[in-house]
């Protein structure tokens, strides 16, 4: 799948790069197309709360013109995870396209606020003509993000929100709206009623947050019979591991575990096995071992985002924030749920990654 | 069985009876921390807990017995917690079927060799570059936490080799995994290489005086090195525990593992300026941080809590140890 998806993203970047040489109108209306059959491909789509909240950029508004080789800077939040590489792939797919340079960066990992904040630093040092952000903790952030608007440099949020007035766009998921979606199906699946546990990948970044606080909130609002354990937070999958076989040990009752990314998941599925417990098990994102205990029945389900085509739309925001052009407040990148019955889904799929 | 080995105090109680009064004590705590959850933390009391406990402090606390040789010469291995990923990757590399699917012998043979093989360049650099252990550890550190992202590609890599994972993560005794048997088995080796070969009593004497142990006519580069190694073998049986108890490998897990292998080792009564060393205590040490996170975790006590409590147990420790010594060492 691996090849057929970068076999797939060659294509793509190939015909955009043919029908770039042409004039620039029709272009401008092929180009985002290949981007948008990761999401916007699947009308028959059975629950999607809250999907758009922005019609996704299907036709620009105005002519967006071709750089030359400026450098476009993106700090994400890692690169270890392969869902980093997603967004980077669909950056570098946008920059090749329109002819910027782009420079993607994050700390080793999630964890790692201040190593983010120095690659911040010298994004802005190096004078680039727009800069991305994933921030990892956005307070810490504030004090630069003051100086890249001092220096009159376009900056444009992705992944997760900046709780701040300078980025001139939110290019994510919707956290809330798709945790929400992971309650709804937990709840069913457990048949509305009894004890949910949840396992959450850190509460420091606002994507954190929303992840459990959206899952939290529906719960309370729309399952009363459900209950919702004291949230556990662990970011690796040892950890994760432990904490659910801890919550299912003191819990006997428990029913379900919903993991916020994919250690966590995957922890809460180990948990699970060793403990021999039969639980329902939903999770976020995608994996190597997510995918695989979806397959094997052991994982219900989860959520996943949208990664290529975050990296994609973030650079496009970019460039028209360099050339000018009104950029909406929030640009949603999409969610999907995904189960046994539709992993293999080519909408869905292209989503997934390994 | 005696894991305790005292050069440097003198005087007071015979050193039979003061080993065994510091092993009590470390025990002590550790049934202490047991009671007090049984009584706090809901369905707390359970074999299943208990043998969770035990399985879940068995990689850490592999890694932490021959880190207990490390500091007891007086030195420190940061790269304990890289090296397990590294080593982990490097696992999957040989017996993952889409890799080089090896016969588990063959794997498993040369997973202990990585182990070793990062032990002897950190012995090396320490013993005949004179480096401090400190920096050459955190060098390597960092090099190892690289090397596994690089080998894997940054991927999960998946060990489905049946045989591996019965043999560190099955139940040869119905009931227990073998990780806990493991983890018993080599305690008990650790203890005797400690107590009973030239390996354990120069890591103490270079501890204790490593200038003296020198003149004495022990080749202490040597020796040095050979307890690297040693440390190496048990990380990378530490590694072999990790990855089998998942059946896959991520090559960014284990960041943080050396703190807790430190933490086990200096709970466990190892003084961190060397000469003093004890095996039991490094077990019950690792017992202990496994218990409290545990039973925190039971209780429904956040993580930023449990870190805490750590912390002070770990603090509290080593004070009580040290004021038990320096009262030992006033009479």
């Amino acid at each position: 799948m691996r090849m057929l998806r970068s076999t797939l993203a060659l294509g793509a970047v190939l015909a955009l790069g043919l029908t770039a040489c042409g004039t620039s109108t029709p272009a401008e209306t092929a180009a985002p197309a290949p981007a948008d059959t990761t999401t916007a491909a699947a009308p028959a789509e059975e629950t999607t709360p809250a999907e758009e909240t922005t019609p996704a950029e299907e036709a620009p508004s105005g002519e967006l013109p071709k750089g030359n080789g400026e450098t476009i800077y993106l700090v994400s939040k890692g690169f270890q995870h392969r869902f980093w590489q997603a967004v980077k792939e669909g950056a570098e797919k946008a920059g090749a396209e329109y002819n910027y340079k782009v420079e993607f960066v994050g700390p080793q990992d999630e964890t790692q606020v201040t190593e983010q904040l120095n690659q911040l630093k010298t994004a802005l040092d190096s004078k680039p003509v727009a800069i991305g952000l994933a921030a990892l903790d956005s307070g810490a952030a504030s004090e630069l993000l003051n100086q890249i608007q001092a220096a009159n440099i376009p900056l444009i949020a992705f992944d997760s929100g900046v709780d701040s007035d300078i980025p001139l766009t939110t290019v994510s998921t919707d956290n809330t709206a798709a945790a929400e979606a992971a309650a709804q199906h937990m709840v069913e699946l457990i048949g509305g009623s009894g004890q949910v546990g949840l396992i959450c990948h850190d509460q420091t970044s606002t994507t954190g947050k929303q992840r459990c606080n959206g899952f939290q909130d529906w719960i309370k609002a729309n399952a009363p019979d459900v209950t919702v354990l004291e949230p556990q937070v662990a970011g690796a999958v040892d950890l994760a591991a432990n904490t659910a076989k801890s919550m299912i040990q003191a819990n006997p009752e428990i029913k379900g575990i919903y993991g916020t990314n994919e250690a966590a998941a995957t922890g809460a599925i180990q948990g699970a096995k060793e403990s021999g417990a039969d639980l329902v098990v939903v999770g976020f994102d995608s994996g190597k071992t997510q995918i695989e205990a979806i397959k094997d029945g052991s994982q219900a389900g989860a959520v996943t985002q949208a990664p290529v085509k975050m990296g994609y739309e973030t650079v496009i925001a970019a460039i028209k924030a360099i050339n000018g052009q009104e950029l909406p407040k929030v640009i949603d990148s999409g969610f999907e749920w995904y189960d046994k019955s539709n992993i293999d889904d080519p909408a869905i799929a292209a989503n997934l990654y390994e | 069985m005696s894991t305790q080995a005292e050069t440097k105090q003198s005087g007071g109680l015979p050193p039979f009876l003061k080993s065994s009064l510091q092993q009590i004590f470390v025990f002590l705590a550790l049934v202490l921390i047991y009671i007090v959850f049984m009584v706090v933390a809901p369905n707390f009391a359970s074999l299943g807990v208990a043998m969770d406990i035990v399985q879940q402090s068995a990689y850490i606390g592999v890694m932490a017995l021959g880190a207990t040789f490390i500091i007891a010469t007086g030195g420190i291995d940061l790269s304990v917690g890289t090296g397990l990923s590294f080593v982990a990757v490097m696992a999957g590399v040989f017996l993952a079927g889409d890799w080089w699917n090896l016969p588990l012998g063959a794997g498993l043979l040369l997973t202990l060799l990585v182990g070793a093989l990062v032990g002897l360049v950190n012995g090396l650099n320490i013993s005949f570059l004179g480096l401090p252990p400190f920096i050459a550890t955190l060098a390597m550190m960092m090099a190892a936490r690289g090397l596994a992202l690089v080998v894997s590609d940054k991927q999960t890599i998946s060990i489905k080799n049946p045989q591996y994972i019965w043999l560190f993560n099955g139940e040869i005794i119905p009931g227990i995994k073998n990780a806990i048997v493991w983890f018993i088995l080599l305690a008990i080796i650790a203890s005797v290489m400690l107590n009973k070969t030239l390996l354990g009593r120069y890591a103490i004497a270079i501890g204790s005086n490593e200038e003296a142990t020198r003149l004495s006519g022990v080749n202490v580069k040597f020796w040095k090195t050979l307890i690297y190694v040693t440390a190496g073998v048990f990380m990378a049986l530490g590694a072999i525990l990790y990855s089998a108890r998942f059946g896959f490998v991520q090559p960014a897990e284990g960041v943080g593992f050396e703190l807790y292998v430190i933490a086990a080792v200096v709970i466990g009564g190892t003084s961190l300026a060397g000469g003093r060393a004890n095996i039991i205590g490094t077990v019950v040490g690792a017992l202990i941080m496994e218990t409290l996170r545990k039973g925190l975790q039971m209780m429904g006590v956040a993580q930023e809590w449990q870190l805490v409590a750590t912390g002070v147990v770990l603090l509290l420790a080593v004070f009580i140890d040290n004021v038990r010594r320096a009262r030992a060492a006033a009479v």
